[in-house]
């Protein structure tokens, strides 16, 4: 069969045909090259090197033989721009356009390896070349993000020849709607957009809400700083996403479904978009799907931009083409929802475990994951920690595992402070919390959240009060400002910080901080504002050392609230080459009698140029 | 005039015609024809559609990709998320401000440059990172900043003569 | 009719209504700033908290948009409910000291200092008037623009609406400007003005119940402390 035809599929035995003629694409000895799209990697250039091999390709006659791909996202993207050489998953970091020729010539056509594109392990030195063998992925347990390295995202036949749609196939003809709710709820599986709610209970809700009118919302506005893990999915693979959707729809009963996605994600959208016109060619979404009588559609609405909408009242208002103002709950969106009708609101991550639980089963999928959270979760390991980027994990690994055993521990020797979970709302854990358990409950006991899977960490340069401050003042224009708690408080709160890191804190106000936190988040309206006194509380909880620090010794130890610190030269140290003197803008470094120089600290704007530059060590912070 | 017009016209019943009475959808439309949100089109949308003035006015200023000023020629987008900030974000905002007189939200008196900060650009290990002209820089130091805006000046000096 | 515990007291009430009808229906006081009889519940102003729930899984919910349900369980002013609600009449005083309606709730709830910088706003954006215009006067002239700490009730693009009518049904309902309070000062956001109030209804109710939702004056009266104090 010509696989180009896209003829549709009427009952699930086409679906299993077309597999069979697809299954050459799975012969593990095809050659492939596989090179990262992210964004991450387009930063340092993987746009540029695709045309490169391309052409290189051609020019040998290789275009047919070697397949060359674009992935979503490798995940490793601290070594960007990525490139994986099949068969052997050859993995080559930091690839430029000029190294594009060796890897063909070499690599593809002649099985060599090119040493000096390996990654070093910076524990013992060792050059590593299959990409299993590194530690950063080697710990991990890729089970949604693997198929990133094999599956083209914008074609439904990769994913078909995958096993992609299978469970959809499953489903539709075996399995009752009660069915698959039963094995969501067996299979442990909690919703991934933060609150961690069982998503089996949620489809249950929506399923017995009166009314035949109901939808599938699809959470796709990703807006925590620091957190990618949807969009990588969204543009690694699409269609897992989608097919999960259908099952979701085909459980509660919607007939429509809506992905709202957020317009700062161009590339996601583009796929999310193909992949939609894809399922809906082959008949894998639209009227009576795979011969199974049940109808479905989904529609893809763009974000505009406002954090607030992740919220799920928001969201629904937001989809509807409204201001994204949340509303107070309840009543809940599985009975009031989008168009008032009975919703199902999941996020992305959540969409794409749905066929796995059905591929493999609950109980199989359940081994993975603790007692009350079952299977992997992504997280974004990011900030100050070796290894960055993309990381799942089972439910349960510890903190420590996932900093210093994937992320390889903190960067340039310095020490581990804190870790910051669930982004701007989450919490800040200190080092004796590394050997916590992740899962929901243990990080809320802990005082912070799972969020969405931001985690970022902090070494001794960072001062804690002062990221505390900067995720309020983050909050203070994201809030939507209808509910008073949330709007003022927060405020009130941001202009307490404003005085300890200027040196105007006494230690009154830290009891004021806590009594006004706890208020906000007792008081407020929706999970914005109740958890917007998360990075407070923790930081208060964990580091009061440090906030005393501040408003009693008027001092940042991290050195990095302005007012709070000094820039000195160490005449021991400082050789006299005046270099520091010639790039400091605010003029305040001069030559001393003795031959060194020294810092005037009322002219000093404590930009730290004179301390990144010198060669000598000189400059001393505190 | 009436040219001009009967093309805001057209533009506003295609919208009409893809989004029905959706309100954000319609101004997304609206702003991708007109790079922004001219008050007499969005009060033409008003009066033709029956959508309250003030609701338009509400979505119009509540998102962040909404804008109701024309932008500048150069759009340098700051990411703003957490790990750029900790790994030294704010100076680059710093260094704008010394170099261009802008600080976010605000475009230089000849409308060249617009600096906007924006809440993450998700390519953290990169971090600080900036956006300028739909082109990512990351690993940023102040210094860097300065030169690439320098290069941008130096072309856009070009393209005036 | 659904039978929920009313501070302890069982009692019915119609299905369907909220958690503040149906404590007003009982004469329970609950405070609110953006609930008005014929509009909309919008939940906006946070004071009408109350706790539901069997003690220990207990939560706060706003009064005006809950529902009760067979066998609610509803406190409105626990120790919990107390202090939250202190904190954000303390945090209203200190937005918008000027307004005599946050000035007798301040009174009332005996929040005598404000720990913080007072700003002088002149509205708390409770959305009182925005409904007003929409939902009672079928205007629309006003309404809310910007987000977070901008945000504000404003007229499309800052300039006079095309579609006001001049009703002033917005100035009307408005808690925080209606009637200013002449008491504070620049540096002193508390004015404790009230505290010198007489009853004015004394002299006909000597101090008997008058069934009405106890004014300032009353409640602050020196012989009643006992009482002010068993209700907070």
């Amino acid at each position: 069969m010509n696989t180009n035809t896209r003829s549709k599929l009427a009952i699930p035995d086409d679906l299993t045909k077309r597999r069979e003629m697809l299954k050459d694409r799975l012969d593990p000895k095809k050659q492939r090259i596989v090179v990262c799209g992210d964004t991450g990697c387009t930063v340092c250039g993987s746009r540029e090197l695709v045309p490169v091999i391309e052409k290189v390709l051609q020019e040998r006659g290789l275009a047919k033989k070697v397949e060359l791909k674009i992935a979503g996202c490798l995940g490793f993207c601290e070594n960007g721009p990525l490139v994986l050489v099949f068969p052997g998953a050859v993995f080559y970091q930091q690839v430029q356009a000029e190294d594009a020729e060796e890897i063909v010539e070499k690599t593809v056509l002649q099985g060599e390896i090119i040493e000096r594109l390996l990654y070093t392990d910076s524990a013992d030195g060792r050059k590593i070349t299959c990409a299993y063998d590194i530690p950063f992925y080697k710990l991990q347990k890729r089970v949604l993000l693997e198929t990133g390295w094999y599956i083209d995202p914008l074609d439904i036949d990769d994913y078909i020849a995958h096993g992609g749609y299978a469970a959809l196939a499953k489903v539709l003809g075996e399995m009752t709607p009660e069915g698959v709710i039963a094995e969501m709820k067996k299979a442990g599986l909690r919703g991934r957009g933060g609150a961690g709610f069982p998503t089996g209970l949620k489809w249950e809700f929506c399923r017995a809400s009166a009314g035949d009118e109901k939808y599938i919302l699809c959470n796709a506005d990703e807006g925590d700083p620091g957190a990618f893990m949807d969009r990588s999915l969204l543009e690694g693979n699409p269609h897992a996403v989608l097919e999960g959707i259908i099952i979701s729809a085909y459980a509660v009963g919607a007939k429509e479904g809506i992905i709202y996605i957020r317009i700062e994600y161009p590339t996601a959208v583009l796929k999310i978009e193909q992949a939609v016109r894809q399922a809906r060619e082959l008949g894998l979404l639209g009227r009576d799907i795979l011969g199974s009588g049940f109808d479905f559609e989904v529609a893809i609405s763009k974000g505009a931009g406002a954090f607030v909408c992740g919220e799920e009242t928001a969201l629904i208002r937001a989809a509807e083409g409204k201001v994204g103002e949340p509303r107070q709950k309840p009543p809940y969106p599985a009975d009031v929802g989008f168009g008032g009708k009975p919703t199902v609101i999941n996020n992305v991550e959540t969409f794409v475990n749905v066929p796995l639980i059905i591929n493999r089963g609950a109980a199989a999928y359940h081994e993975i994951g603790t007692e009350s959270s079952g299977g992997t979760k992504i997280f974004c390991l990011v900030g100050k920690v070796k290894n960055s980027g993309l990381v799942e994990v089972p439910f349960g690994t510890t903190l420590r595992q996932i900093i210093f055993g994937i992320g390889g521990g903190i960067k340039n020797g310095k020490r581990f402070k804190a870790v910051q979970t669930g982004g701007p709302s989450g919490g800040c854990l200190p080092e004796e919390m590394l050997d916590l358990k992740v899962d929901f409950k243990d990080l809320a006991q802990a005082g912070s959240i799972m969020g969405s899977g931001g985690m970022i960490v902090m070494d001794e340069d960072t001062c804690v009060v002062d990221v505390a401050r900067y995720f309020l003042q983050f909050l203070k224009s994201e809030s939507c400002g209808k509910c008073f708690s949330c709007r003022v408080g927060i405020q009130r709160m941001l202009e307490i910080y404003e005085r300890i890191t200027t040196g105007a804190g006494s230690i009154e106000d830290l009891d004021l901080l806590e009594e006004l936190a706890v208020t906000v988040k007792d008081a407020s309206m929706c999970g914005l504002g109740q958890t917007s006194a998360n990075p407070v509380l923790s930081t208060l909880r964990y580091f009061r050392e440090e906030y005393l620090a501040h408003v009693r010794d008027k001092r940042c130890p991290a050195g990095v609230c302005r007012p709070l610190f000094r820039y000195s030269i160490d005449k021991e140290l400082c050789i006299g080459c005046g270099s520091c003197a010639e790039q400091c803008q605010a003029e305040a470094i001069v030559e001393t009698e003795e031959g060194s120089y020294s810092i005037n600290p009322e002219l000093c704007t404590r930009c730290g140029v004179c301390m990144e530059i010198c060669v000598a060590d000189a400059i001393i912070k505190g | 005039m009436s040219r001009q017009l009967s093309d805001v016209e057209d533009v506003l019943q295609n919208a009409l015609n893809k989004h029905g009475l959706s309100v954000v959808p319609l101004l997304q439309e609206i702003q991708e024809h007109f790079r922004y949100l001219p008050e007499e089109v969005l009060r033409m949308l008003s009066r033709k559609t029956g959508i309250p003035l003030i609701e338009i006015y509400h979505a119009a200023t509540f998102y962040n990709s909404l804008s109701l000023t024309p932008r500048a020629r150069h759009q340098i987008k700051i990411c703003a998320g957490t790990t750029c900030h900790i790994r030294g974000g704010g100076k680059l905002i710093e260094e704008i401000f010394q170099v261009l007189g802008i600080r976010p939200g605000e475009i230089t008196p000849n409308g060249e440059f617009m600096l906007e900060t924006v809440n993450c650009l998700g390519c953290c290990a990169f971090a600080p990172a900036m956006v300028v002209d739909g082109k990512y820089y990351g690993n940023l130091t102040p210094g860097e900043v300065r030169k690439i805006l320098s290069k941008l000046r130096e072309r856009a000096a070009l393209m005036e003569k | 009719m659904v039978q929920i515990a009313l501070n302890g007291l069982r009692v019915e009430v119609d299905e369907g209504m909220t958690i503040l009808e149906a404590a007003r229906f009982y004469g329970i006081a609950i405070p609110t700033l953006c609930y008005l009889e014929g509009l909309s519940p919008y939940g906006a102003c946070r004071l009408c908290l109350v706790e539901i729930g069997s003690p220990g899984q207990s939560k706060l919910v706003t009064s005006c948009t809950y529902r009760v349900e067979e066998g609610l369980i509803v406190r409105t002013d626990s120790d919990w409910v107390i202090k939250r609600r202190k904190m954000l009449i303390e945090l209203y005083l200190a937005t918008c000291p000027s307004s005599k309606v946050i000035q007798d709730l301040a009174s009332k709830y005996h929040v005598t200092s404000v720990r913080f910088t007072p700003w002088y706003e002149d509205c708390i954006l409770c959305g009182l008037c925005v409904r007003m215009c929409a939902e009672q006067m079928q205007g629309k002239a006003i309404g809310f623009a910007h987000r977070g700490s901008n945000r504000k009730v404003t007229t499309p693009f800052d300039k006079e609406s095309e579609v006001c009518r001049l009703c002033g049904g917005c100035m009307y309902v408005c808690p925080a400007c209606q009637s200013r309070c002449q008491g504070p000062q620049e540096e002193q956001p508390v004015c404790n003005a009230c505290l010198n109030l007489q009853q004015p209804c004394l002299d006909y109710f000597d101090d008997k119940m008058c069934f009405m939702d106890p004014c300032v004056a009353c409640e602050l009266d020196t012989n009643r402390e006992l009482k002010v104090k068993r209700r907070l």
